[in-house]
């Protein structure tokens, strides 16, 4: 794959004349994005604290930037785009696939043992 | 020659051998393959920081109030700027590492050489940054009470600022009251010469209990997070009683026992998967500087590829997407 790039970012509607050209796009996305999670996390807009499906608005919007941050380091960095589609879903499925597994079983786990702790009847008293 | 060599019959054909599956050399699969599997390491240290944070998720201490501190800019609080710096300068070594990459594609040896030796700065002054991170925590700012159920109480006064009331921490060394009866640390020469103690605080709680009462303005602050998202201040009455009654120790920064932020999992974890990860970071610097003195002897000009630029390149860029992870759940979340 030495010397095939492929080009474009955001589905073709950033397309880069050489390869140095899209690393140093690529690095000014992943600045900008950043950027507006240090803002975001600084200011913390009132709006953005009510709760979304369990989790703070804010969070979900820290955890979306991240994932979108990470592809573009897979997918540019590491040259995932320019590798055979069995390669990239070999390693993808089976991370993000595990990954949601193990999520999943311990911060159902988490919240359980908080319960535990925190319901009325429990037997666990922390108020010291 | 012919009765010793095998013949399978299979030459030429799909499992014959000499061919790339996926169309990648195995070097580069089998570095794939160990960053998956590295990737479900770091997955399980996050689940598990996720799984201790779910269990007291109304205790755990505020990223913010923990990680104020910028080197040169001292008693300022300036949250996530450090640590934005820090995500921007790996950020910016994996773009280094990238134009090697790509030099090599080019076998342009001298460009190569360039961003790789960048390459290597940009690691090092991360991992620079990881040790004074450390180090400030490891230090402490305030310093807290801990109380005979494990848990911190930290103090502080509120205080108009722009026709705001706000509640302001204070440090503890800046009330206590020293009483001169305060206890020896226990040593071997001056009694039971099988039994050791560790350093004992600078503090004691009768000190830290006859400062709080000394100063009339002084308030206690619990773990537990109120409604609008703020560690819960106690009353006057409430803070005195609390101190006297529940204090068991002075605990001044953290440390894998006691942790003056809140509940030592925190401290824990924070050691733990930034460790591990500053682990990852060193020892890619270290593989980058072997790599970088095969560039500079020509070993792969020779070979005729650069592709253990691009192994070492996976790994590096691997080391940047882990941070990524760990910036958002331990500073940002």
């Amino acid at each position: 794959m030495a010397h095939a790039h492929k080009l474009e970012i955001f589905r073709g509607l950033v397309k880069f004349k050489s390869n140095t050209q899209k690393i140093w796009g690529v690095l000014i996305f992943l600045s900008i994005v950043t950027a507006i999670e240090v803002v975001l996390g600084i200011y913390k807009p009132e709006v953005l604290m009510t709760s979304v499906l369990g989790m703070k608005g804010l969070n979900w919007i820290f955890i979306i930037l991240t994932i979108v941050k990470a592809y573009y380091i897979t997918w540019d960095f590491m040259h995932m785009r320019d590798e055979k589609a069995s390669l990239r879903r070999m390693v993808v499925w089976t991370a993000v696939f595990l990954i949601c597994y193990l999520i999943f079983i311990l911060l159902q786990e988490g919240g359980y043992v908080f319960d535990v702790y925190n319901a009325e009847d429990a037997l666990i008293k922390r108020d010291f | 020659m012919d009765s010793t060599v095998a013949s399978t019959g299979t030459e030429g054909k799909t499992w014959g051998g000499g061919n790339r599956p996926l169309g990648a050399s195995y070097g580069k699969m089998m570095m794939w393959f160990f960053i998956v599997s590295d990737a479900l390491t770091f997955s399980g240290f996050l689940a598990a920081y996720g799984f201790s944070r779910f269990k007291f998720i109304k205790e755990w201490p505020i990223a913010d109030e923990v990680f104020t501190h910028v080197p040169f800019l001292h008693g300022q609080e300036l949250p996530m700027i450090y640590v934005a710096f820090m995500t921007f300068i790996l950020i910016m070594s994996s773009v280094t590492m990238v134009l090697a990459v790509d030099a090599g594609h080019h076998m342009n040896k001298a460009k190569v050489t360039l961003y790789m030796f960048l390459t290597i700065i940009g690691g090092a002054i991360f991992v620079g940054s990881q040790a004074w991170e450390w180090a400030t925590f490891i230090q402490g700012d305030y310093g807290a009470v801990q109380t005979k159920g494990g848990n911190i109480l930290q103090f502080g006064e509120y205080v108009t600022e722009d026709g705001e009331e706000v509640f302001k921490r204070v440090a503890v060394s800046d009330f206590v009251v020293a009483i001169p009866d305060a206890r020896v640390a226990h040593e071997r020469k001056n009694g039971l010469w099988f039994a050791e103690e560790g350093t004992l605080p600078n503090y004691t709680i009768n000190e830290v209990y006859q400062g709080l009462e000394a100063n009339s303005n002084l308030l206690v602050r619990s773990q537990i997070i109120n409604e609008e998202g703020e560690k819960t201040v106690l009353t006057r009455a409430e803070s005195l009683k609390q101190i006297k009654e529940n204090g068991k120790l002075v605990v001044e920064g953290a440390n894998l026992q006691v942790n003056e932020y809140g509940t030592s999992l925190f401290a824990d974890f924070f050691f733990f998967i930034t460790g591990f990860h500053g682990f990852h970071v060193l020892s890619g610097v270290i593989i980058n500087i072997i790599i970088f003195f095969n560039v500079i002897l020509g070993t792969y000009e020779r070979r005729g590829s650069y592709e253990m630029v691009e192994k070492v390149g996976l790994y590096w860029h691997f080391v940047d997407l882990v941070w990524v992870f760990v910036f958002t759940f331990f500073y940002l979340v």
